[in-house]
């Protein structure tokens, strides 16, 4: 069973807020559940590469001049840019506002 | 026969032939999904001013004489994890409740510049992570052939939404089975397109390796459409790939089909297990040729999944912070909320539902120090023999076929108390996002009321493969394709 002080840990670690029920909930949850993935280690790897991504692509790149679609993007910046201020809670003259740090 | 029951060639003759205007078309399926929405609740936004303005546009071309493109005037719906610009985007969560959408997805942009008609936007299952559609913050949808049954998930509102005749198709996500799960369910048509196949811009992410947008149609013919218009590489997700044009023609007398012995499993259900079996023997009466094939991990594909799905997601819902935008309790101004490590505690408090944290806490869980060796890195080993598995199959065969659930669809509530149970529902189709293969689900045939989908998964690129070995299906036995109509 994974122990009240891990489950705390780990919702610090995601900025997860979690209340007293949930921590009793999630110690049963989070146990049944990982017992069930435990299963994995019957799986011989010892020779296996991972694989993080099916279709194998790496490092995409492109010419280093003017694209149509970043030229697209920078037309439209002022527009964009009031777009995304809006979804924003909180914002002061033109920037995201938040809470003091500490 | 009425208008809403069309498939898309039908519309787009009629449109041609000025049977029918699209502005009509489009009112006939906005007032119809009016009401029927009230019993179902596959649509969470009905873009109704959107839909009018698309179709007054398209009029217009065809009273000048222009031709139109395949889609022009088609109305469909979006899941409402897929950015349509100026339209509210929720992804089922109460924490994007009022997020408007500030551009389109580029399916949404190629959809548009066919003058394809919007409806609205279909429910989910939260930022699509479930297999009912009961996780959603808004309240489940229903499946049309049986009031009382889900209608399977996450695309649930999408499959209902064409099961209903409420649209003649509709864009869903698959991670683990989201499109092909819900169209068995309601009997209708979903393609999961290769990984890369079509553009992941402006998709609200969950698991980023595994996630891919598709079609859910009525019909193959309908599909191959929808996914010929969204495909393509894009330069704004630099994961997609130009799909090569397969030159080859399709016969079924040279088709190779292979059927992995371990996805016929303890726990399934006797009656899906016959109408599985019996469309296999059609095939072979059509002169395909059928034989036993060993997928061998098969077993480790399911606890594999929920490594990676929830690990990558727990990083992508990060971005979730009550900060730049969404669900926030920063302008709350409440006693308590006094710094930003507050804001972020209580925003993902308040802000996620019940499956999210869950996914998000066994994925920090997974990723933590001390346990990603464990966890993470093994599970990614274990992808890399599950793929080795497909590959090797594929030298053998041209398309294998297997159920894509193990049951028809379940009773609402009956498995959203126990997350292992749901999680089970996923164990034929999570395989596949593993792999990065293309899957399709055909309906096949019915237990009692309830639709049941053969699931016809192709080699890389190969979408076309199970494309037209869906549809010599349904070309063959109309009978078992009909889509509910009521």
């Amino acid at each position: 069973m994974i122990k009240k002080e891990e489950v705390k840990h780990i919702a610090k670690l995601a900025r997860l807020g979690l209340t007293e029920k949930e921590i009793t909930k999630f110690q049963k949850e989070l146990s049944s559940i990982f017992d069930y993935i435990g299963k994995l280690k019957e799986v011989d790897i010892s020779e296996v590469e991972p694989t993080s991504h099916s279709v194998g692509i790496e490092n995409m790149m492109r010419e280093d001049c003017p694209n149509p679609v970043e030229t697209r993007f920078q037309q439209t910046a002022g527009k964009q840019s009031s777009k995304l201020l809006k979804l924003a809670p909180d914002t002061k003259d033109g920037y995201l506002k938040t809470k003091s740090i500490l | 026969m009425e208008l809403t029951d069309l498939t898309i060639t039908q519309v787009h003759q009629g449109l041609k032939k000025k049977k029918f205007s699209a502005l009509e078309l489009c009112k006939i399926y906005l007032d119809k999904l009016k009401e029927k929405n009230k019993e179902i609740s596959a649509f969470l936004t009905i873009t109704e001013n959107l839909a009018l303005s698309q179709a007054k546009k398209i009029d217009d071309t065809i009273q000048k004489g222009r031709e139109i493109p395949s889609l022009a005037g088609i109305p469909l719906a979006v899941k409402d994890n897929i950015l349509v610009e100026d339209v509210k985007c929720t992804a089922a969560s109460k924490i994007l409740e009022n997020y408007i959408a500030p551009y389109d997805a580029t399916v949404i942009k190629k959809l548009k510049e066919q003058d394809a008609v919007i409806l609205g936007k279909t429910n989910l299952d939260e930022f699509a992570m479930g297999s009912s559609t009961e996780n959603s913050a808004f309240g489940p949808t229903k499946n049309p052939a049986d009031l009382t049954r889900v209608p399977g998930g996450s695309s649930g509102g999408s499959a209902a939404a064409v099961a209903a005749n409420l649209c003649i198709f509709a864009l869903g996500s698959d991670t683990g089975g989201s499109i092909r799960q819900p169209a068995s369910f309601c009997g209708v048509v979903g393609l999961k397109p290769t990984y890369g196949a079509v553009s992941r811009y402006g998709l609200i992410a969950f698991a980023s390796s595994l996630d891919q947008i598709g079609p859910i149609t009525k019909t193959v013919e309908d599909c191959k459409i929808v996914f010929n218009a969204i495909k393509g590489k894009d330069p704004m997700d630099s994961t997609s790939v130009e799909s090569k044009v397969q030159s080859s023609k399709f016969k079924i007398k040279s088709l190779k089909i292979g059927v992995p012995k371990e996805y016929f499993v303890k726990g399934m259900s006797p009656e899906v297990e016959k109408v599985i079996e019996g469309a296999i023997k059609k095939y072979e009466e059509m002169g395909a040729k059928i034989s036993e094939i060993s997928l061998p991990h098969t077993e480790y594909a399911l606890p594999c999944y929920f490594i990676i799905a929830p690990s990558e997601a727990s990083a992508n819902l990060a971005r979730y912070d009550g900060i730049k935008y969404g669900y926030s309790t920063a302008s709350k101004n409440q006693k308590t909320t006094n710094n930003l490590l507050d804001v972020y505690l209580e925003s993902r408090e308040e802000g996620f539902g019940a499956e999210i944290r869950r996914r998000i806490m066994l994925g920090t869980y997974a990723l933590s120090a001390g346990y990603y060796e464990a966890y993470y890195l093994r599970a990614q080993k274990v992808r890399t023999l599950i793929k080795e598995d497909f590959d090797k199959a594929f030298e053998k065969v041209d398309v294998i076929f297997t159920s894509i659930s193990p049951t028809p669809a379940f009773k609402l509530g009956e498995k959203i108390e126990d997350p292992l149970t749901m999680y089970l529902s996923d164990i034929f189709t999570a395989s596949i996002n593993l792999a990065g293969l293309p899957a399709i689900s055909i309906p096949v045939g019915k237990v009692k009321n309830l639709p049941v989908g053969l699931q016809i998964i192709g080699k890389p690129f190969e979408e076309n493969t199970i494309l037209e070995t869906g549809e010599i299906f349904e070309k063959t036995y109309a009978e078992y394709s009909s889509v509910t109509t009521n």
